[in-house]
């Protein structure tokens, strides 16, 4: 079951399933399992009794479903379902759009006459008798021809009598019974997998059916080779076996040919040209054979291996378009239509979500998918953004937080002001950054390419030598064992070794919230020594809070802060996050020329006066200014962090901040040390609170005080000692850092993933990820070293072999073909 | 043995009709969901009342 099924479960807590919470004391609604308001007297009359509904929304959805004959679906059911909702007005205008021919375009095929075909996403799909449920409610509807429910993908493919039946009706009659159906717009990618996909089955298909035709014949023949067979049953047995043979050479194993000749058009060596090479003299050596009366002949060794060979790249196939899968969720997950508001927020329309612009005010209903990037300007939510991030529990998010297209709004409609749309959002960076992960090769895989390359060079000439030296040794046996040999010593195996894995491994790390930006670093995360972390954001939240606002006595509190969060109000910097957020709302046109500087602060000119905002380093270097001995003496002893205010050479103010650590932060250090890595602590922060941490999380090595420069320098300094580093930070702020490891891994969710120059991100912001990356790499390392020894092994040990003449091309066209497949399934195991 | 004439012909229709199954099969997607019509078995039809309501 995919991802996508467990969200639409996590809308409600699946554990008031059962009949005895129904039966308890405080009803809970029929339907959806919710409580049943104390003062709600609501029915449902189901199954002969009468069931207690939560609401109006749930009643009519019940009677709905009743009226149409369906209560089996309430027995057969394995979890709740999702709360039953009024068909609004406004619902139905939406759906009404759809019937416009315009946009139907986008989505509807026609098979023929008045016939129409549309793929619907289906929301609420909670267990198997949800989609009975629909097939049989949809099917029993007036008009319709045919329904589909695909369960995998959660996706209805309908086909109905567009005079008899209009889409919105369809659509709304989904929604009636309390499911929510939106038109599906596959894009081509999908589209050109599935066809694909199909081709793969029929020439499959053909290869195997074929091919036991004449297995069977060739079985006959060997029999009757041994024990007498009489000739023109012979004869008639072999012309049989090579017409047999014709639609699985002509058809299955074109693509075979095919790749061959485009890749001799460009003078290049590749798998397919022996493969190709070994089927077509194996079948005309034949088909002579078979014309002139005698000779051998050799159908069985090429149907066998057109199928197997077509099978493992089949499976091969699969194993890549489930990786893509996690990909095309996301697209999926993009709604096609969004609710556009005018300025005044009075007045909304239905709009593509395609067409949204920069600034739109869009409204988005509970179960609804955000349409793109943007802020929250009215209202507040629970959003899920598990598609995103891997994150299961939906989030709290209210009034200027940003939210992130493709995540489900859970509890309350509210409006977003749309800030970025298309290829700009977080979301279609995601699927960038995944497949260019996928297409960069690590090291092992592009030597494996090349050596695969020459070998398919030393495997024809090995093929001509042993081919000359048989025919002047036995020239009965020649061909037979050249063909063995070339038909055995096919890399494909070789080829398939590494990609393989590591297109699983990507796929599998993705769903668990580490995305992959460049495959190569699942290699040398391997050979990491040293674990370097930086303290905020990565061991910390990275949410400090105000601690304490300490002032000179001729100023005070409130105007200190405000000051300061006028300094720090477009700065992104977590400190400054937390001082506007106790600062309450800053008058944002007094400052002038705010400059941030490197090294930690920001100058701005408020009133005429010069301002200056920053670390205790940073304003001791910049000015000739006195920090107060007390003040120093006060934070000497505490894990806080601390900035000064400074009005020209007047310290004003010192603001300390405090930052817990994450939970999981000890169990990482901990997993890590006892992988046997040397953790390390690196920070810009004062000792003292670098040292309260690593007294927390068992680190033993910790430097504080560090510039990003320092941080950088000492990373240097450890790779010139022979170790290689793993550097776990803020993606934004630690970037040079995070280049000179040799692998870095960024935290801070997917906001910042474009920012970052970080090989692995941390979607989910879970820190015990890391272990997982960890574990991941090592199992993907293993299998690659499996599939390789495999590999590399089976090839010479079976050249030889074949040169000798032990094996007969049918054996050899099993080993090959079984060898890859091995290798697939093999690297298939890390996807579980 | 002359049978296998016979035979080996009658052998080939079907051979052809099982080919011709199997590319339907194909076609109209049979293979795309190998996950819910095994959830589906296990779903009783509806009652013989629902199927003279329809």
């Amino acid at each position: 079951m995919g991802p996508a099924l467990d969200i639409s479960m996590d809308y409600r807590n699946s554990d008031q399933t059962g009949a005895e919470h129904r039966l308890s004391v405080e009803p809970n609604c029929f339907h959806c399992g919710l409580p049943v308001p104390a003062d709600l007297d609501l029915t449902a009359h189901i199954d002969g009794a009468d069931q207690p509904m939560c609401c109006h929304g749930c009643q009519a959805v019940a009677e709905a479903i009743v009226a149409a004959g369906h209560e089996n679906f309430y027995r057969v059911r394995t979890e709740v379902s999702p709360t039953g909702q009024d068909l609004l007005p406004g619902f139905l205008r939406d759906t009404e759009i759809y019937d416009v021919p315009s946009i139907q375009n986008q989505f509807i095929q026609s098979p023929g006459g008045d016939l129409r075909e549309a793929s619907l996403m289906l929301e609420g799909i909670t267990c198997a008798a949800c989609i009975w449920l629909n097939e049989q409610y949809i099917a029993g509807l007036p008009g319709v021809e045919q329904v589909r429910v695909n369960y995998a993908t959660q996706r209805v493919l309908v086909r109905w009598h567009d005079s008899r039946i209009r889409l919105s009706e369809i659509l709304q009659a989904i929604q009636r019974i309390g499911y929510r159906a939106l038109p599906y717009n596959p894009a081509q990618q999908q589209e050109h997998h599935r066809r694909q996909r199909r081709q793969q089955q029929r020439r499959l298909a053909v290869a195997g059916l074929f091919g036991m035709q004449v297995m069977m014949l060739s079985i006959s023949l060997y029999a009757g080779a041994w024990s007498g067979m009489e000739d023109n049953f012979q004869q008639f047995f072999r012309w049989l076996s090579l017409g047999l043979t014709l639609p699985v050479l002509l058809y299955s194993a074109t693509p075979f040919f095919v790749s061959a000749w485009r890749d001799l058009k460009r003078l290049r060596v590749a798998m397919d040209l022996p493969v190709s090479l070994a089927i077509g003299i194996a079948f005309v050596s034949s088909a002579m054979a078979t014309i002139n009366g005698h000779g051998e002949i050799y159908f069985d060794s090429v149907v066998m291996f057109v199928f197997f060979l077509s099978a493992s790249r089949y499976f091969e196939n699969m194993a890549r378009q489930r990786c893509a899968a996690s990909v095309e969720q996301l697209v999926q997950s993009m709604p096609i239509m969004a609710t556009r508001l005018n300025p005044a927020g009075d007045a909304e329309e239905a709009v593509p979500a395609a067409a949204l612009a920069i600034g739109d005010r869009v409204l988005i209903r509970p179960g609804e998918t955000v349409p793109a990037d943007g802020e929250i300007i009215e209202g507040f939510s629970a959003f899920d953004e598990s598609l995103l991030n891997g994150e299961s529990i939906p989030l709290d998010k209210s009034q200027g937080d940003s939210l992130l297209g493709g995540s489900i709004n859970v509890t309350n409609p509210l409006q977003m002001e749309v800030r970025a749309v298309g290829a700009d959002t977080v979301m279609a960076e995601i699927q960038r950054t995944i497949e260019r992960a996928q297409a960069d090769k690590p090291p092992l895989a592009r030597l494996a390419d090349r050596v695969a390359a020459s070998f398919i060079g030393i495997v024809l000439l090995i093929v001509a030598g042993v081919a000359i030296f048989w025919l002047l040794y036995d020239a009965e046996r020649w061909f037979e064992i050249a063909l063995s040999v070339l038909i055995v010593s096919c890399p494909c195996a070789l080829s398939l070794a590494t990609p393989t894995a590591i297109s699983a491994a990507l796929g599998k790390m993705q769903t668990s919230g580490l995305l992959v930006k460049r495959g190569s670093a699942l290699e040398k995360l391997n050979k990491i020594t040293h674990v370097v972390f930086d303290k905020t954001g990565t061991l910390t939240r990275g949410k400090p809070m105000l601690k304490e606002v300490i002032c000179k006595s001729e100023f005070d509190r409130e105007s200190c802060l405000q000051l300061a969060a006028m300094l720090e109000q477009h700065s992104e910097h977590p400190l400054a996050q937390a001082l506007l957020r106790e600062a309450g709302p800053v008058n944002s046109n007094a400052s002038t020329q705010v400059t941030s500087i490197a090294g930690g602060g920001i100058s701005a000119r408020i009133d005429s006066q010069d301002y200056l905002i920053g670390s205790i380093e940073f304003i001791t270097r910049q000015i000739d200014a006195e920090i107060p001995p007390p003040w120093l003496e006060q934070i000497a002893y505490e894990a806080v962090t601390a900035v000064v205010l400074v009005r020209g050479d007047t310290v004003m103010a010192m603001f300390t901040f405090v930052d817990d650590l994450r939970d999981d932060a000890r169990d990482l250090v901990e997993t890590l040390q006892h992988m046997g890595k040397s953790v390390m602590l690196m920070t810009g922060d004062r000792s003292a609170t670098a040292m309260q941490v690593a007294e927390l999380t068992g680190i033993d090595d910790y430097r504080a005080q560090m510039s990003p420069q320092a941080k950088m320098e000492a990373v240097q300094a450890l790779q010139s000692a022979d170790a290689l580093v793993l550097m776990v930070g803020d993606g934004v702020n630690d970037a040079p850092v995070l280049s000179t490891a040799n692998v870095s891994i960024a935290m801070g969710g997917a906001s910042s993933l474009a920012k970052t120059s970080a090989d692995i991100v941390l979607i989910a912001n879970h820190l015990h990820t890391v272990a997982r990356a960890f574990d991941m790499a090592g199992r993907t390392q293993r299998v690659i070293k499996q599939n390789m020894a495999w590999a590399l092994m089976y090839n010479f040990a079976a050249i030889p072999a074949a040169a000798m003449g032990l094996i007969a091309p049918w054996l050899a066209a099993i080993g090959m073909s079984v060898s890859s497949l091995l290798v697939v399934l093999n690297a298939l195991r890390l996807t579980r | 043995m002359e049978i296998i004439y016979l035979l080996i012909p009658v052998s080939l229709i079907l051979l052809g009709l099982i080919v011709w199954i199997l590319l339907w099969a194909v076609r109209s997607g049979q293979y795309d969901d190998l996950e819910g019509p095994a959830h589906q078995i296990l779903m009783d039809e509806d009652k013989i009342v629902d199927r003279q309501k329809k």
